[in-house]
């Protein structure tokens, strides 16, 4: 039993990851209907501006408040950056193209800021793993029995992160004129500029948004996980992309419910069979969750418009 | 603009490979072919000069491997040197680097072999490039000796394919002794890794060999490569409550383990095998990696005179304590100037013969023996890990 819980805990907490870097695949395709798999690798940047960062600051083992919020924020303003400049430079001229176009650069830039980002050169970081420093202090916060269950600090505080984002994220998408713009792009680009709303503008904040929460990811990433290697961002994407189209794409609750639910599956299929089953299992999990629900859980499917 | 620069390009590398033939050509002119030997000299042996071939990854991924191999085979060449060289002949070493790929040993091999016309070959670390290596060496029949490669292929290849080293399953039964009768552990948990035929190789042995010694395999779970998340193998773990955990994997995934498992509240001893040495290991493991032991080829904390001597001319070369690999590839040098001494001609065949029959040749890593299969029979060192360090713990005999 308490093994269960144990593993309850470990699977919710690789499930926020998965959730934070699914919204920002969800969000892009909502709107552009575009695969953004460079996306894992923006939050492979962000990791590794959130470890510049700390290493300028000199933390070794614990970050002030203040310097851990400096982190996060200085890796999220650093992924809006780029996701601006993505879209800008490599999106926005093929977006009258054909869709297939577009999800090619994608993967073109996804392998440029993988490969380009184990050159051991200048500020580039080189291909060897590195220890992310532990920001924010360990410290046992629930201990069950001999120490049967335990839960640390940072597991509850990641999750606070994360809910406390997504909550953002909800409120802006569904409580704001941006957001309600933001909607009706996603719903049909050409008559929402009709209307006057600024495609380019609400499509450009989009992208930054989303890997500002891929950065807001990455950094949880590196404290659950303590090593951060330029491939990184490959294997976290392909499995947030799973959880997104597990929840329905284009759907913000989807993209959580999806996250939290690959995380414990994977979790659950390691701890009571074996490691070797987990891809197998998750992504056969994929295939029966779009053989009963093709939308996914929350998606709906809508008729392809002629 | 362009064609002149292409030019002057062009001309810069015919130079450099005009240069490199002149330097390359024994003045003796001896074949180029390989195996014959003709009448006016032997391959290799050249007036007063024998020229050995080493190949190694001194750019890439593994540099740091190839790196301090070449400068303890160098340093062993020189010492030899200076005490008079081997049957009047001083010893000269060509080295060529494979940045890191099989593909570029097999071809450094081949330029060592067909137009450097070495006398023999050493190197390499990684298995896979050794196997590359070996491939070119035994067909023209020129004995190569590795310094570091444990995979058992390598030596497989044929009858002049050496190594100093001892072999994977080695490694498994040395950490079941260890575990079994000197920390005296009773209920063992095994993690291995999947996809890695070393893992495996060392994982096999280490469960038949503990389970024979009368101890108890308590549970035995997976990992693969890329993962950095080991939680769940962990817990399922921890619920058999093992008093050690076995994990012969590489030092990238062995650091996150650590620090996993004592997240989790599990205090088992950890134990593991060569692909631990790294520096990197202490940078991702932090103090969880503390108390742990796994089998080595050599510890430089080792009080024996002879390896305290090596480390000091090492020291003093190159200002950095030789790793494992340094020594090995030290011990691969003069395994090799110990057959040349041994041998009655300069012949390939001869020295292949003489190699065959290394006995208990005292080496920095060792005694090393060579068996009927061409590997080293030779202890392993148990090191513990402590602060940001290892610890000689013990030696343990085949």
């Amino acid at each position: 039993m308490s093994d269960f819980a144990q593993h309850l805990i470990n699977g919710v907490a690789a499930g926020t990851i998965y959730a934070l870097v699914a919204l920002g695949y969800t969000m892009v395709y909502g709107v552009l209907k575009l695969i953004n798999f460079a996306h894992g690798d923006v939050m492979m940047v962000g990791t590794f501006l959130g470890y510049a960062v700390a290493q300028q600051l000199g933390y070794e083992h614990q970050a002030s408040l203040w310097g851990v919020l400096l982190i996060f924020l200085a890796a999220m303003a650093g992924c809006a950056v780029l996701g601006f400049v993505i879209e800008r430079f490599a999106y926005r001229p093929l977006r009258d193209k054909p869709r297939l176009t577009a999800l090619i650069t994608a993967i073109g830039i996804s392998f440029t800021l993988s490969y380009g980002f184990q050159l051991d050169f200048g500020p580039l970081p080189g291909a060897a793993p590195r220890a992310f420093p532990e920001v924010i202090a360990p410290r046992e916060w629930l201990i069950v029995g001999d120490r049967a269950v335990v839960i640390w600090n940072w597991q509850v505080i990641s999750l606070g992160i994360a809910i406390f984002l997504m909550v953002m994220l909800q409120g802006l998408v569904y409580r704001t004129r941006f957001g309600r713009a933001m909607r009706a792009v996603s719903f049909d680009h050409r008559t929402a500029a009709l209307m006057g709303i600024p495609v380019d503008r609400i499509i450009a904040l989009t992208f930054m948004l989303g890997s500002a929460l891929a950065a807001g990811a990455g950094i949880l990433y590196a404290i659950k996980d303590t090593a951060i290697q330029p491939l990184m961002g490959l294997y976290v994407g392909l499995k947030a992309f799973v959880a997104a189209v597990i929840g329905g794409i284009g759907n913000v609750p989807g993209a959580v419910v999806g996250g939290l639910l690959l995380g414990l599956v994977e979790e659950f299929v390691v701890g009571y069979s074996s490691s070797s089953w987990r891809d197998a299992v998750a992504f056969g999990f994929l295939i029966i969750v779009l053989l009963v629900r093709p939308g996914g859980l929350f998606g709906s499917v809508a008729a392809e418009k002629v | 603009m362009r064609s002149a620069l292409a030019a002057v390009l062009t001309g810069c590398v015919l130079a450099l490979v005009g240069c490199e033939k002149k330097t390359s050509t024994p003045p003796s002119s001896a074949p180029s072919g390989g195996t014959a030997a003709a009448p006016g000299g032997t391959p290799g042996v050249t007036g007063d000069t024998i020229l050995i071939g080493e190949v190694g990854s001194l750019t890439g991924s593994e540099a740091t491997f190839g790196i301090s191999t070449r400068n303890a085979i160098d340093l062993a060449i020189r010492e030899v040197n200076a005490a008079g060289g081997v049957k009047g002949k001083k010893i000269e070493l060509r080295v060529y680097d494979n940045q890191s790929k099989p593909e570029e040993a097999a071809n450094a091999a081949n330029r060592l072999i067909n137009q450097d016309n070495v006398l023999l070959i050493l190197g390499e670390v990684a298995s896979s490039n050794s196997i590359a290596m070996a491939t070119k060496a035994q067909p023209a029949k020129v004995p190569m000796i590795s310094n570091a490669s444990t995979n058992p292929r390598v030596t497989e290849i044929g009858d002049y394919i050496f190594r100093v080293c001892f072999i994977d399953p080695f490694q498994g039964y040395v950490m079941a002794k260890f575990a079994h009768d000197n920390i005296k552990m009773n209920k063992v948990a095994v993690l291995r890794d999947l996809g890695s035929d070393y893992s495996q190789g060392l994982a096999d042995v280490f469960e038949r060999k503990f389970t024979e010694m009368g101890g108890k395999i308590v549970a035995r779970e997976t990992y693969t490569k890329g993962s950095t998340d080991f939680r769940s193998q962990l817990t399922a773990i921890k619920r058999s409550s093992p008093e050690a955990i076995y994990i012969p994997g590489y030092y990238n995934d062995i650091g996150l383990i650590a620090r996993q498992a004592r997240e989790l509240g599990i205090t088992a001893t950890l134990m593991g095998g060569d692909g631990w040495d790294s520096e990197k290991l202490f940078e991702l493991g932090g103090s969880a990696i503390d108390g742990s032991y796994f089998s080595n080829h050599y510890s430089p904390d080792d009080p024996n005179p002879r390896i305290q001597k090596f480390i000091a001319a090492y020291k003093a070369a190159y200002g950095s304590v030789p790793d494992a690999l340094a020594a090995l590839g030290y011990d691969a040098a003069m395994v090799a100037v110990d057959a040349i001494k041994r041998a009655p001609s300069f012949d390939r065949a001869a020295i292949r013969d003489a190699i065959a029959q290394t006995k208990n040749f005292h080496g920095v890593t060792g005694s090393i023996t060579l068996d009927e299969k061409r590997n080293a029979t030779k202890p392993a060192v148990v090191l513990e890990v402590a602060k940001g360090k290892t610890k000689y713990v013990d030696t343990i005999a085949p």
